[in-house]
């Protein structure tokens, strides 16, 4: 008896230990989210969307250029990577997969190889490496959206890239073998038919990998730079995004520190704000579809 | 049903030859080659100058490169190791939880809160460390340091603005919790239902079954998704950058003292904007050994997963 009582307390204890882990992953959390909410909305006013930081050393000032510099940069960021991306996904599931050619085979086990080592370059390699091209390219003082976007690339294609994969290898095997038993060539079962059924998977892979690169700081306070001016030219001149104006406005707090840090908090809220959208956009896509069904 | 194919074409059914889409596709697998080509490249040419650095030229008047990587390397891989300490046991708690007691909405929610953990930015998380963990963590520390002094690592006078190493890897425990933690728990689900249901059969409490079954089950994968959260923490670079003040060439166990190591990650950002001439392919001679760290991180996980024979792939 005494040995049962033994086992059932070390049962109990251990539930409450896991429950206690729980609470303890949702204490960060709810802190996160809470600090950055009750600091972010001293500054959450009309100024803050449609001014931005030219000419303002104290209070005042706004993050106009810092979100229209993050939607340029993530916008040319994802219109570069996501073909590359898919493309690749596409190759692997539609072509290599299928094929009994031992070099289309070692070729794609070397390019899912390849995606795993990019999966896990640190953010500031990528900007160090982008660096890189451009001092040996055009000389190292260059700075410009479009090389910050270049640096998200590297990190975006994998994470992408791996994701499609996924969606576009749950397409059902039938509707392969019906497209191509009623003649259809394969191009055209890919475009028709792959493609489309698997949409929204590749929707909701697109929203996660934009909220993955919307976040990054390191990369671009390397090669994109800091300003506080507008800059629409993504290929000339520094852009800054709002992770680095965050950084940057905690960094070099001027006399009337206050402001500044007000200021920080409030992008990283529209920040955090813009993250969860994201996510929440990628899920629905994703259970629209599983409803439709 | 409008693209009823012409007769020209029905011949093509499983034809192997190249059409224009192969291309394509083939050659966007090709620019993923030349896209990690290039970065090793690159960061080849330009960091390699760095090489032949001296104490003249490179950053902090370093006598080579070595003796600026060293301590840096030793700082990363002692605050990831940290991390790694402070976030396993919870990650695989969160984990274990989930699938085995958190069914239906309990659960959806805690899926949904590890997953918006993650979203959070790097820079994010480096405010919240310096506005929440630090100063909450100052008396802490001072009750440590006078209780536990007498540990090397609670030893030396304990920081007073809370910015120390144990500092930047709680931030970084919260940052790689959810890698943790989803990694363990796709490995648990993995888990046969054949194995536990034997084990619970056999008489086995919950927690019995857990620790003789499904523990050891599912470590590979577990193991996996640590290797994966290491070689994030040790790649992470804003919220350290933010949260830690290094001293350079320090190599220390203290914890909670004001002098700490710095990061490799950490200190390329920190330096980057001042950096000149000779000091930039310090840099990214630096970026270059993290990347070749991170990478062995990740072939060792593989390595792992491939042994044990599981893994998804």
């Amino acid at each position: 008896m005494r040995i049962a009582r033994k086992r059932r307390i070390a049962d109990r204890g251990f539930t409450i230990a896991l429950a206690c882990c729980g609470l303890l992953a949702l204490i960060p959390l709810i802190s996160v989210v809470w600090t950055t909410a009750s600091r972010g909305l001293r500054r959450l006013d009309w100024d803050f969307f449609t001014q931005s930081m030219r000419g303002i050393t104290g209070a005042g000032g706004g993050a106009l250029h810092a979100i229209t510099g993050t939607l340029l940069i993530t916008f040319a960021a994802t219109l570069i990577a996501v073909p590359i991306a898919i493309g690749t996904a596409l190759w692997l599931v539609e072509y290599a997969a299928g094929s009994t050619s031992p070099v289309i085979r070692a070729l794609a086990r070397t390019v899912r190889a390849v995606i795993d080592v990019m999966a896990g370059i640190p953010s500031i390699v990528a900007g160090l490496f982008m660096y890189a091209v451009i001092a040996v390219t055009v000389g190292p003082g260059y700075r410009s959206g479009l090389a910050g976007a270049m640096a998200l690339v590297i990190i975006m294609v994998p994470v992408v890239e791996r994701s499609g994969e996924e969606v576009l290898a749950r397409v059902p095997s039938e509707l392969h073998e019906a497209a191509l038993a009623l003649g259809v060539p394969k191009w055209r079962m890919i475009l028709k038919v792959v493609l489309p059924t698997a949409l929204p998977g590749l929707v909701s892979t697109l929203l996660l990998g934009v909220s993955r690169i919307i976040g990054e700081t390191a990369p671009l306070l390397l090669v994109a730079g800091f300003t506080d001016s507008m800059n629409y030219d993504l290929t000339d001149g520094r852009m800054v995004s709002l992770p680095v104006y965050v950084y940057s406005q905690w960094q070099n707090k001027g006399v009337d520190a206050a402001a500044y840090d007000d200021r920080a908090w409030t992008a990283a809220l529209v920040l955090l704000a813009g993250v969860v959208l994201l996510h929440g956009l990628a899920r629905l896509v994703v259970r629209r579809r599983n409803q439709t069904r | 049903m409008s693209d009823v194919l012409p007769p020209s074409e029905a011949g093509q059914v499983g034809a192997r030859r190249l059409d224009a889409l192969h291309l394509l596709t083939l050659s966007a697998a090709l620019a993923t080659l030349l896209l990690l080509g290039g970065v090793v490249v690159f960061l080849g040419i330009e960091g390699a100058p760095a090489l032949s650095g001296t104490s003249e030229n490179l950053p902090a008047g370093a006598s080579s490169i070595w003796a600026l990587a060293w301590p840096l390397l030793y700082g990363s891989v002692w605050a990831s190791f940290l991390a790694i300490l402070l976030a396993v046991p919870v990650g695989v708690g969160v984990a274990v939880f989930a699938v085995f007691m958190a069914r239906g909405a309990l659960g959806r929610w805690l899926g949904t809160a590890i997953d918006v953990l993650a979203a959070v930015p790097s820079v994010v998380y480096g405010l919240w460390g310096l506005a929440v963990i630090a100063p909450r963590a100052v008396p802490v520390y001072e009750w440590l340091s006078t209780r536990l002094g007498w540990i090397p690592f609670f030893a030396g006078t304990p920081s007073t603005t809370g910015r120390t190493i144990l500092t930047a890897a709680l931030v970084l425990a919260v940052m790689i919790l959810p890698i943790v933690s989803s990694v363990s728990r796709e490995a648990i689900r993995l888990v046969p239902s054949s194995s536990t249901e034997g084990a619970q059969a056999l008489g086995a409490t919950r927690w019995e079954m857990i620790r003789t079954v499904v523990l050891p089950e599912a470590r590979s994968g577990i193991v996996a998704g640590v290797m994966l959260a290491l070689g994030r923490a040790l790649g992470e670079t804003m919220a350290v950058a933010m949260v830690l003040s290094p001293k350079p060439f320090l190599v220390s166990l203290r914890l909670l003292t004001s002098e700490n190591p710095g990061t490799v990650a950490a200190y390329i950002a920190q330096n980057y904007p001042e950096a000149h001439g000779l000091e930039v392919n310090a840099l990214i001679w630096l970026g270059l050994l993290l990347f070749a760290v991170t990478f062995a991180v990740s072939f060792l996980a593989r390595a792992i997963v491939r042994r044990s024979g599981g893994g998804s792939r």
